[in-house]
């Protein structure tokens, strides 16, 4: 036999088990290859044929259309549809920050309820979480919004809050600080938590007197809250405030906040939170019986115990599906296209579609941003989930 | 969701329909067996559906002509409800043959979208409609109101122009379908609520007391509210423009729905050539001779439908106004069938 002195019986070309696989994979690339051409070309084939523009020129051309919220500059005037773009964008964000954040602290509150041992709590939470979330989102949400519209009075006998507050069924007004912007307000906010945070991991890992919580947490306090304050009057306590004014039709001046924009957030967060309860409750429960025992026989109180033994192993096991949730709310606030709030959807893939009638690069569009959207939320949470996973020594 | 689904649903049957929208309209139809038109749904007096899911309305009459003049049947016809947002994807992606939804015509529309208006079915204008509470008189004293208007309609850009051009402050709330918009200012949302004026007159109907609001008076748009086609198939936009001027026809001879059969005697050579007792028009359009016969009896003639589901034979009861014949001090003009 010739091939015996080689060792390995010779299998030709095309029975060879790595080939064969390297083939298979170039074909199937080749065809989806081809899908995709065949799919663009039909797609140009076809606008051209019935006479519909295509390309991304519209990007550069006056929009024409009003829009209720505006986070950044706009004015149907003189802004492009690329600009209703990123007014679109701003809203998605606002609306899907605000609801991840408020979700969170609802969700883990109510997830934590559910396994208090006093009965009304616990059932109250059971009660919540299987009502919300055995209900569409949609009716949820037409539900707040007209809830909230319709519970509030007109604007004509709307409420007077203290501080200047009003609040009627156009939105809720506050005053708006002057000579101040916002974006440093927000800075400042942001440095004063993070250098109260720093001061905190640092005082925690120290030794001696700092270290114990009756120290520790009122400087933080202090810090977090004292901070702003003194870069406040160091700016000369610049306290004027524009009050809202009732007009005519409508409250002028101050900050706005529209009715669309709460009912939104009301819907996602109290639908999300639900899930998010579920989930911290799983996470909870994973972390042994064993564990919170051991901690009492070591003299944590139950707070301490929740806080230093529970809660960082059940991180573990909430991470990586509370980041769905994450996701899912981003994705859900597209509804509000029902309500009339003018999110990304609302206004892209709804006024602008319609003026420009380029339904494939508007529609492309948007689902880059959802895409991005959930990848960067992905990546965010990942990079959270390494750092509180198990680390195996 | 379910609207974004939408969208993208159209985007992805433009990339994969392949040359569906080549083949003949008149043929799928035919093969079909029935007509799909894109009409409103909302709308009294418009396209509205009633309990027993029965269409009517002005713009419904003109699908059911078709559908007439095609099947010498004007119930052929599914009516698809689309929403101001929706209506040109679904036309330009063939899942309605017409689209008769008091859509105005205009440049963009006619060019940029791949469409074809194929006439005025109604000669419109833009208003506004408030409490009477408020105590306004004029569109010019709304500056700072909040104003409810319905999402991607010529409505939004021209309420827009309007009170730029006017320097007043605007606060627009818009809302996907027509009646998210009127329920938002029947809560008071809004001040007033912007649309058509036939639209206006429409929608008080629907409050519960109608007679607490008020249409003003300023017109501040021009809205000429037609039928449209795609681009790319001539034979069935020359189709539907002749169905429209056919009814307009029969109104100028007086050949209405009750008269028809009588009519059919008629010496008249115009009435003849018209009905196709003379002469065969209906063959050039891929119809049959007796195409306006069917339309007049089965539907009625343009004065007929606008009587019966707009004018004074409605709980609308508009004047016919700039929809008068020509003859009559309006400017519903139709050329001539020869």
């Amino acid at each position: 036999m010739p091939q015996s002195s080689q060792g390995m019986p010779k299998v030709p070309i095309f029975r060879d088990p790595k080939l064969r696989a390297i083939a298979y994979q170039v074909m199937l690339c080749a065809g989806l290859g081809v899908l995709a051409y065949a799919a663009v070309r039909n797609a140009a084939e076809n606008l051209a044929h019935a006479k519909i523009a295509s390309g991304f020129g519209f990007l550069n051309v006056v929009a024409g259309f009003d829009i209720s919220q505006t986070l950044i500059e706009y004015s149907s005037q003189s802004s492009t549809f690329g600009r209703a773009f990123w007014v679109g964008l701003t809203n998605t964000l606002l609306v899907a920050g605000l609801g991840i954040i408020f979700a969170t602290l609802l969700g883990t509150a109510i997830g934590i309820a559910r396994l208090s041992k006093n009965f009304l709590v616990h059932r109250l939470a059971s009660g919540y979480v299987e009502l919300v979330r055995n209900v569409p989102l949609l009716l949820q949400l037409l539900f707040w919004y007209n809830a909230v519209l319709k519970a509030l009075p007109d604007f004509a006998n709307g409420f007077v809050l203290p501080g200047g507050l009003l609040l009627n069924n156009r939105g809720l007004y506050m005053p708006r600080p002057l000579g101040v912007d916002g974006w440093y307000v927000a800075l400042v906010l942001v440095a004063a938590a993070l250098l109260g945070y720093a001061f905190n991991t640092l005082a925690e890992r120290s030794a001696g007197a700092w270290r114990s919580t009756a120290v520790r947490f009122p400087v933080t306090l202090l810090i977090v809250i004292g901070a702003p304050v003194a870069a406040f009057l160091a700016m000369g306590a610049p306290l004027e405030f524009e009050y809202p004014q009732a007009g005519r039709f409508n409250v002028s001046g101050g900050v706005e906040v529209l009715p669309e924009l709460v009912a939104l957030l009301f819907g996602l967060v109290i639908y999300t939170a639900a899930f998010i309860a579920e989930v911290v409750r799983a996470g909870l429960m994973s972390v042994s019986h064993g564990q919170t025992e051991a901690a009492q026989a070591l003299g944590l109180r139950r707070v301490q115990t929740l806080r230093l033994i529970v809660i960082p192993q059940a991180m573990r096991v909430i991470i990586p599906p509370l980041t769905s949730q994450y996701l899912n709310l981003t994705k859900n606030s597209s509804l509000a296209v029902a309500i009339g709030y003018p999110d990304l959807v609302q206004i892209f893939t709804g006024t602008v579609l319609n003026i420009t009638g380029q339904a494939i690069e508007v529609v492309v569009i948007t689902m880059a941003v959802y895409l991005s959207f959930s990848l960067i939320t992905s990546l965010v949470m990942n990079a959270y989930n390494a750092r509180v996973a198990v680390v195996e020594r | 969701m379910k609207r974004f689904a939408h969208a993208l649903f159209a985007a992805a049957a433009a990339v994969m329909a392949a040359g569906l929208a080549h083949a003949a309209t008149l043929d799928t139809v035919k093969q079909r067996g029935a007509l799909n038109c894109g009409a409103n749904g909302q709308l009294p007096g418009f396209g509205l559906p009633d309990a027993q899911g029965n269409w009517t309305g002005l713009d419904v009459d003109l699908c059911r002509a078709v559908a007439a003049a095609i099947f010498n049947d004007a119930n052929k016809v599914k009516f698809v409800p689309l929403t101001a947002k929706d209506r040109f994807t679904a036309l330009q992606t063939g899942d309605v043959d017409v689209l008769v939804r008091n859509t105005t015509w205009s440049l963009l529309r006619d060019t940029q979208l791949g469409l074809n208006a194929t006439g005025v079915n109604y000669y419109d204008g833009q208003g506004f409609i408030i409490r009477k509470s408020a105590k306004v008189n004029s569109a010019l004293e709304l500056n700072d109101a909040t104003i409810c208007v319905q999402q991607g309609t010529t409505t939004e850009l021209n309420l827009a122009d309007y009170f730029r051009s006017n320097r007043m402050r605007l606060r627009s709330v818009t809302f996907a379908s027509l009646d998210e918009a009127v329920r938002a200012y029947e809560t008071d949302r809004c001040n007033a609520f912007t649309t058509d004026a036939s639209g206006l007159y429409a929608t008080r109907l629907k409050f519960a007391r109608p007679d607490d609001h008020v249409v003003l008076p300023e017109i501040i748009s021009k809205e000429p509210l037609g039928p449209f086609v795609r681009h790319g198939d001539d034979q069935w936009f020359d189709l539907v423009k002749w169905v429209h001027f056919a009814m307009l026809n029969a109104e100028e001879l007086n050949v209405n729905k009750a008269n028809v059969d009588e009519q059919m005697k008629s010496d008249n050579p115009e009435i003849r050539r018209l009905l196709g007792v003379e002469d065969n028009f209906g063959e050039r359009l891929g119809l049959t001779k007796d195409w306006v016969f069917r339309i007049v009896k089965l539907v009625g003639n343009y004065g007929d439908v606008f009587d019966r589901n707009v004018g004074q034979g409605s709980p609308l009861k508009i004047a016919r106004g700039l929809n008068a014949l020509w003859t009559k001090g309006g400017i519903q003009y139709a050329p001539p069938i020869r």
